[in-house]
Formats: structure tokens, C-alpha cells, sequence
């Protein structure tokens, strides 16, 4: 009997993970770049677009890449989150405007508030494909070495900024 | 009013199937009410009826353009052509889902039908097994996937078929790939109720054989479609992936093969019969799987296009009772059952597990493979996806002895063969294809254009074709040999149909593997940034970009190059790959063009539009022998069409309406 009961027993596993497995979302993929250093890129300031930046003048600190667009609605819903951190934290909040015009960011900005300690334009979208950002918002913490140590997909919400931006934050010494 | 109709014809048929399919039958073979029992075969029929009176109503919504149909509204438009708007019916989740259950009732129906020298008891016991299977599709319909809903006010127009489906491949790959994960149900309910009765005998296995092979060859038919389908509609000029979708339909396809196999056995010999009633129940529970995998979006894929947790946990819960019902009465049956025939490890019935083995560790590899992503998810583990690299890394190495098993079994004897005999007969078999497996390897090599070196994978992949083509040629010859040259026809014209048919399955296996190792071995891709006048190069052919021409389509509107392709002086075909952008849905197509050849295919793909339209980001491919894929997989169908069509099936049909009816029934699985 016992023999005959393995198919059985083996389908009954088999079925336990299926029924855990139905609750997560398969969409939530990490980033392959959490833990290599941020591609890359060269972007005009936001407010001058004459002036541009390189990943390197960002290093040695803690910084925070949001990336952000006046088209994208749940950035709206995320954004009180980062004026507030921007009042409340220290660490370098760096926004992305990622495939957007300029004069419909700055007066966004204007609108909804400027958190961000400087604002880079990704007018062309290329440095969105660079960090491997598929939906705005997005959310990188960079280390003072550069290196990419966390990535948040879709709106910040209060909970996700308490257990895992800020812990991440206070982790790296920020 | 129509599809308010239609929506009521699938409630009757529900009540139908309960009642008149299952409950009272199996309840009259259990109490031995003879009226109860005979109320099954009318009552498939019925509930055939209902479900493609249903089906009909929701093809006339669609033809009607009824965009008060939330169905039709989503997936249908007015500008589609006829055509598409008759296919866009399954190209949905509801749609399909109705599909399935229209299939189910249709292979009922043909159990049914032809199944007049069957015991009614076991009649009933099968028909009565389908009848839960059906209600469960059914209920799944109707609870979780209405396809009737209405949206009120009417949408003024449809958002139009994904136009990845709006292509003749989509025509067809659903439904004959559903024909082969349904017609499995029909080997499922054999099994059951064999089990059910406790009588696992010769008779049990010829009666489900023709079937399981029919479903077999669908089955097959339809992942060779959906592969063709690939390569052209998707544009990147692969023809597998191992994405989980496609696995899901892999893993019933080889459980099938197994199964096939396993069944030859217990009819010919008796042996393996609680394996081969496992296998069976193995193979259905697989293409539900595929179902449950597809349909509940826990696995993430190109497929899956319907996401709802409320699904997932219906289907599930299917699962749970279809296949841990089925496998609890094959553990309470299974002790009960005697072994077959003894046989020696070397002996076909030796090799025929070994290939059933191998087969099934295949099945499970691939099966850990596409789950392995869930599972370290759920113990919180990471997320992580199963590559190519790790399907070919096991794939292989199983399928190796398997195909090399392909060519000495039909070759040995039933119960016990001898070793040395065997190596005698095969020996010139094994020279022949060693020669011209090497031969075949060299002459690739200097003819294509690719360099690549030798390469001992193509090598060996053309030594297992070479090694199946001369053992099937040698098995032709032994039923002849020794027999004066008037005599060969007359005795090949004796043999039956379905050993013809294992033949002709076979052979085409080894068409199929060298279409693989070829393309494997030999394809040449090249990515370029082309303009107007630009000249680029792949696997030795030149491709000139003549002209781009913006084109207006029924409901899309798209770019046109002109590409002529030529080798050395000679012109070998004008290509012209579009780029679509489709006007509902804004989707942006790639629509390759190819031309086609038995030893190659060339392959142009229009990319992304460079420099604001200037110039084209394109792929140039050259595919060798890619067609010999698809052909290797229409030659095993047709193998297996021919085995069906075997007269033992007719003959001896008779011989069993002459055996006594089935024990009263023990128990109702699934119920």
C-alpha cells in the first residue's frame, strides 16, 4: 500500500506550494543590479539643463535615486513621502525625470513641491534602460562606494518607507 | 437576448452533466438500475448539444460585432476581419475556458458513440468520470469566467485582438492543442474506471490505446504549431524557449510518450499495468497543470494573460480533487493488482521501460525546472528564472539513451532477447551511421557559410538521427529478410497499419533532431542599423534594403522595407518585413518576412525605427534545415494517425462485446 501512496504524497507537496505560491506576484522581480556599482550616465540638470552630472560627483555619500515623471500618477501618490523625507533625513534625495518635457516637470515640481536635492532630466528615456527602470516610479539606494544596495518597483508607500528605505538607510550610515 | 441564451444553454448543460452524465449512472451502476445506467450516452449528447449551442451564440456576438458583450468589447473590433472576429473567441481567458469545456463534451460525445461493444457498466463508469470533469470546467465558467457578461451602455467599439493573435498559426494552435490535453481525459477516465472496477486487463489497454494516441498526435500537432507560430509572429527566430507556457504543454506531450509506450506493453503482454494506469493519470493531471499554470498567473510568462487570484484558487482546488482523487483510489487499487508477464532486463518490454523511465525523469526535470522559480519564492528564498541553459543541460543528456533506445527496440524480441543476437543485427546499422553521421558533419561544415568548426554536439546530434533512420530502415528490411524479392511487397503490404505507424513516428523523431542540431549548429544571426541603400550580410547571403514604403492595412498602418537578398550574382528573393502599429490597440508588430527552403530559411525582422526614421535597426537570419523541426513533429502525427487506423482496433472490437460486464463500481473518484 504504501508504495502506491508516493504519487499521492508527492502531488500533495507538489499542490502546498502551488496554493502559497497563488498568493505571491510574479512580477516583482529584484533588480540584477543590486549590488553592482550605478551604470554610467552623464544627464543635464532638470533646472540647468546646460549643467551636466556624472554618477562620480555623487560619491562618497548615501544618496537615494527616485525616478519620477509628471505623467505618471502614482508618483503623485508617493511624493508627499519624499517632501517629507526631504525635510526629516539628511541623505542626498536625487530625482530623475524620466521621459518627460521639461517645462511640464518644473512646474510639477512647482506644484506638488521640489524634494529632491537635485533633479537630473532623462528627456530620451536612455538612462531609465541603464538602471532597468520597466515602471515609474522607481526607487535606488546607492552607497558611498556607488554600489546599488536596494530597489523599490511602483509608489513608495509609509510602510515600505518605514521598514525598508529607511532601515536600509540607517544600515549604510546615512 | 442571444448570449443571455447562450449563458442559459451552459447552466442546462451543467444540470445535464450532474444529473444525466454523472451522478444518476454511476449511482445506477453502483445500485445496478439498468435505466440509470443507459441515461449517460443521451445525456453527453445533450450536454454536447447545449455547450455548442453556447459556444455559437458567443462566435455570433462576436461576428455580430455585440459590443455589448464585455468579452467581445475587449477582444474584438469592427475593422477585424471575419475571420479573426471567429478566432477572437478563444484568444481570451473566457473564450478558451468555454473552448475546453466545448472539447471535453465533444471527445465524450465520440467515447460515446463508439464505444457500442463496451460493457454499459464500464461505459457509464467512463462517461460518468468525463461528466465530473466537465462540471468542474463548467462550474469554473460560470462562477469565476462568465463570458457572457454584459456591459452596459455598449461599448461604441471593441479594443480589438492582441494582434500577436490576429495570425492563421493562432487559428489553430489552441484548438489542437486543447484536442491533445482533452483527448488525455478520455485516457483518464479509461484508467479510472478500470481502476474503479479493479479489471486493469489486455482489454482495458487496446480500448484506451487508439484514444490515448489520437491525443497524442493533437497534442503534437499543436506545440509544433505554436513553435511555427513563434518564429514567425514573435520575430526574435527562435522556435523554443522553455518558457513556462510552453513547458506546460511539453510536460503532458512527454508523460504522453511515455504513456504510449507503457500502453503498448499491457496490451500486447499484460505487463506494467498500474504504471500504466499512473501514467495515465499523470499525463491528464499534467495538461491540467498546464491549465492551472497558464490560467492563474502563478508563474510568470509571455502566456499569461489572465491574472486572478479567485481563479487560481477554483482551479486549484480542481486539482486537488481531479488528481489527489484519482491518485488515492490508484493507492487503495494498486495493491490489489497482479504483475504481468515476467520478462528479462534485456527484452523489449526491458527497453520499453527504460524509455519509460527516462522519459518520465525527463518530465520530471522539466516539470522542477518551470516550478523551480515558485518554489524558492514561496520558501521565501529569492526569485530567481530557470534559463534554456539549465532545460538543454538536463534535457539532453536524458533524451540521449532514450533515442538510442529508439533504434534497438523494435528491433528485440517480447520477454527476452539476446544480447549478442542483437549487436549482430544492429552492428551494420551502427556503421552505417557512424559513417554518415560523420560524413554529414564534415559536409555541413564546408558547405555552410557559418564557421563554426567542427562541433561534436552537431556530430552527435546527426549520429542519433543517422542511428534512428537506419534502425527504423533495418526494421523494415527484417520483416522481409530472407524472402525471394517477388515476395517483399506481399509481405509488406501484410504488416499491420500501427506497426507502420511506430515506423513512420520514429523516423520523423529523426527528421525532427536534425532540424534541431543544424539550427543549433549552423544559424547565423546578425543585428544591424540599416538605411535606405545600406548593405549587410548573414550566413553568406547579402541583403540590400531597396526601399521603405509606409503601407495602409485593414486596421493597422505600417512601414514596408524592400530587402533583396542575394548569394554571390544570383537573386535569391525580395523580403519585405513590416512594421506594424495596430490602430486600436497601438501595438507595435514586427511582421517578419521569410522565404523559405527545405535545407534553410532566411529570416528578416524589422526592428526599431533609428534616427527619427532614417534608419532601421534590423535582424538578418539564416536558419538551416529549421523546417525539418516542423516537419519531424507532422511526421510523428501522422504516425500516430496511422497507428489509429489500425483494423486490430475494428476487429477486435467484437471480440470484447463477447467478454462479461464490469464488476459493480467501488467507489466515485473525484466526486
Amino acid at each position: 500500500m504504501k508504495r502506491y501512496l508516493i504519487p499521492l504524497a508527492l502531488f500533495l507537496v507538489l499542490a502546498g506550494f502551488l496554493a502559497v505560491g497563488l498568493q505571491r506576484d510574479p512580477r516583482l522581480v529584484p533588480s540584477p543590479l543590486i549590488g553592482k556599482p550605478v551604470p554610467v550616465f552623464s544627464a543635464p540638470r532638470l533646472d540647468q539643463p546646460q549643467t551636466v552630472v556624472t554618477p562620480a560627483e555623487l560619491r562618497g555619500q548615501v544618496w537615494v535615486l527616485n525616478v519620477w515623471a509628471s505623467w505618471c500618477v502614482p508618483c503623485r501618490i508617493e511624493h508627499p513621502l519624499w517632501v517629507d523625507f526631504a525635510k526629516t533625513q539628511k541623505v542626498a534625495l536625487v530625482g530623475l525625470n524620466y521621459k518627460d518635457k521639461r517645462d511640464d516637470a518644473l512646474a510639477w515640481l512647482q506644484r506638488y513641491g521640489d524634494p529632491y536635492r537635485l533633479s537630473l532630466a532623462d528627456n530620451g528615456g536612455q538612462i531609465g534602460i541603464d538602471w532597468g527602470v520597466y515602471g515609474v516610479p522607481e526607487t535606488f539606494i546607492v552607497d558611498r562606494e556607488g554600489v546599488i544596495r536596494h530597489k523599490h518597483i511602483g509608489p513608495v508607500t509609509p510602510e515600505a518607507m518605514r521598514d525598508d528605505i529607511l532601515p536600509m538607510l540607517r544600515k549604510l550610515g546615512a | 437576448m442571444i448570449p443571455e441564451i447562450g449563458h442559459f444553454a451552459m447552466v442546462l448543460a451543467l444540470v445535464v452533466v450532474v444529473l444525466g452524465q454523472s451522478v444518476l449512472p454511476l449511482a445506477g451502476v453502483w445500485r445496478g438500475q439498468q435505466a440509470w445506467v443507459a441515461m449517460a450516452r443521451p445525456a453527453a449528447v445533450l450536454h454536447f448539444a447545449l455547450l455548442a449551442f453556447a459556444y455559437g451564440c458567443l462566435t455570433a456576438a462576436f461576428i455580430n460585432n455585440d459590443f455589448s458583450v464585455l468579452l467581445a468589447a475587449q477582444h474584438s473590433n469592427s475593422a477585424l476581419p471575419l475571420m479573426y472576429r471567429i478566432t477572437a473567441v478563444w484568444g481570451n481567458h473566457e473564450g478558451s475556458i468555454l473552448l475546453w469545456a466545448l472539447i471535453l463534451a465533444g471527445w465524450t460525445v465520440a467515447v460515446a458513440l463508439r464505444s457500442r461493444q463496451l460493457p454499459d457498466a464500464m461505459v457509464a463508469r467512463i462517461l460518468g468520470v468525463m461528466g465530473l470533469l466537465s462540471c468542474g470546467f463548467l462550474l469554473f465558467t460560470l462562477l469565476t469566467s462568465n463570458p457572457f457578461e454584459r456591459m452596459l451602455p455598449a461599448a461604441a467599439d471593441g479594443q480589438d485582438l492582441n494582434p500577436l493573435l490576429q495570425d492563421p498559426g493562432m487559428i489553430f494552435h489552441p484548438p489542437l492543442l486543447y484536442m491533445g490535453y482533452v483527448g488525455f481525459s478520455v485516457t483518464f477516465a479509461f484508467a479510472v474506471s478500470a481502476l474503479m472496477s479493479g479489471r486493469l486487463d489486455a482489454t482495458w489497454a487496446r480500448w484506451s490505446r487508439p484514444w490515448t494516441t489520437v491525443a497524442w498526435c493533437f497534442l503534437t500537432l499543436g506545440i509544433a504549431l505554436g513553435s511555427a507560430w513563434a518564429y514567425y509572429e514573435l520575430g526574435w527566430g527562435g522556435w523554443w524557449f522553455w518558457d513556462p507556457v510552453e513547458n506546460a504543454s511539453f510536460l503532458p506531450w512527454l508523460a504522453g510518450t511515455a504513456l504510449i509506450h507503457s500502453l503498448a506493453v499491457t496490451e500486447k503482454r499484460g505487463g506494467f499495468k498500474m504504471w500504466t494506469a499512473l501514467l495515465a493519470i499523470i499525463t491528464f493531471s499534467l495538461s491540467l497543470l498546464g491549465t492551472f499554470l497558464v490560467r492563474s498567473g502563478v508563474l510568470s510568462s509571455v502566456h499569461a494573460f489572465a491574472t486572478d487570484p479567485t481563479r487560481g484558487v477554483f482551479i486549484l482546488g480542481f486539482l486537488c480533487v481531479v488528481i489527489g482523487g484519482s491518485l488515492l483510489l490508484f493507492a487503495w487499487r494498486g495493491p490489489k493488482v497482479g504483475l504481468g508477464g515476467a520478462f528479462e532486463p534485456v527484452s523489449r518490454e526491458g527497453m520499453l521501460l527504460a524509455n519509460n523511465v527516462l522519459l518520465l525523469v525527463a518530465t520530471a526535470a522539466v516539470l522542477l525546472g518551470t516550478l523551480y522559480p515558485l518554489v524558492l519564492d514561496t520558501l521565501n528564498l529569492g526569485k530567481i528564472s530557470v534559463g534554456a541553459a539549465y532545460f538543454e543541460a538536463v534535457f539532453v543528456p536524458l533524451m540521449a539513451p532514450a533515442l538510442f533506445l529508439m533504434g534497438v527496440g523494435p528491433m528485440s524480441r517480447w520477454k527476452r532477447a539476446e544480447l549478442p543476437e542483437l549487436a549482430v543485427r544492429l552492428r551494420w546499422a551502427a556503421a552505417v551511421s557512424c559513417i554518415a553521421a560523420l560524413c554529414a558533419t564534415v559536409a555541413m561544415n564546408l558547405i555552410s557559410p557559418t564557421e563554426r568548426g567542427l562541433s561534436p554536439l552537431v556530430g552527435f546530434g546527426l549520429l542519433m538521427a543517422a542511428w534512428i533512420t537506419c534502425t527504423t530502415a533495418l526494421t523494415l528490411y527484417s520483416r522481409v529478410q530472407g524472402w525471394p524479392l517477388s515476395q517483399w511487397m506481399p509481405r509488406l503490404r501484410q504488416q499491420t497499419s500501427s506497426w507502420y505507424g511506430m515506423l513512420l513516428a520514429h523516423f520523423g523523431m529523426a527528421v525532427l533532431i536534425v532540424g534541431v542540431t543544424l539550427v543549433r549548429g549552423y544559424e547565423s544571426e546578425v543585428a544591424v542599423r540599416m538605411a535606405v541603400g545600406d548593405v549587410a550580410q548573414s550566413g553568406g547571403y547579402t541583403f540590400k534594403l531597396a526601399r521603405l514604403s509606409p503601407i495602409d492595412g485593414p486596421n493597422y498602418t505600417a512601414m514596408r522595407a524592400d530587402f533583396v537578398v542575394t548569394k554571390g550574382e544570383r537573386l535569391i528573393e525580395t523580403l519585405h518585413p513590416e512594421k506594424r502599429v495596430y490602430t486600436v490597440s497601438r501595438m507595435p508588430m514586427t511582421e517578419v518576412s521569410i522565404d523559405r527552403g527545405v535545407t534553410r530559411d532566411i529570416y528578416v525582422a524589422l526592428g526599431e525605427p533609428l534616427d527619427g526614421g532614417a534608419a532601421w535597426a534590423v535582424r538578418l537570419y539564416y536558419k538551416p534545415f529549421v523546417n525539418w523541426i516542423w516537419a519531424g513533429c507532422v511526421l510523428m502525427a501522422l504516425g500516430g494517425f496511422l497507428a489509429v487506423a489500425d483494423r486490430r482496433y475494428r476487429l477486435r472490437r467484437t471480440e470484447s462485446a463477447a467478454l462479461p460486464g464490469g464488476l459493480p463500481a467501488a467507489a466515485n473518484p473525484g466526486a
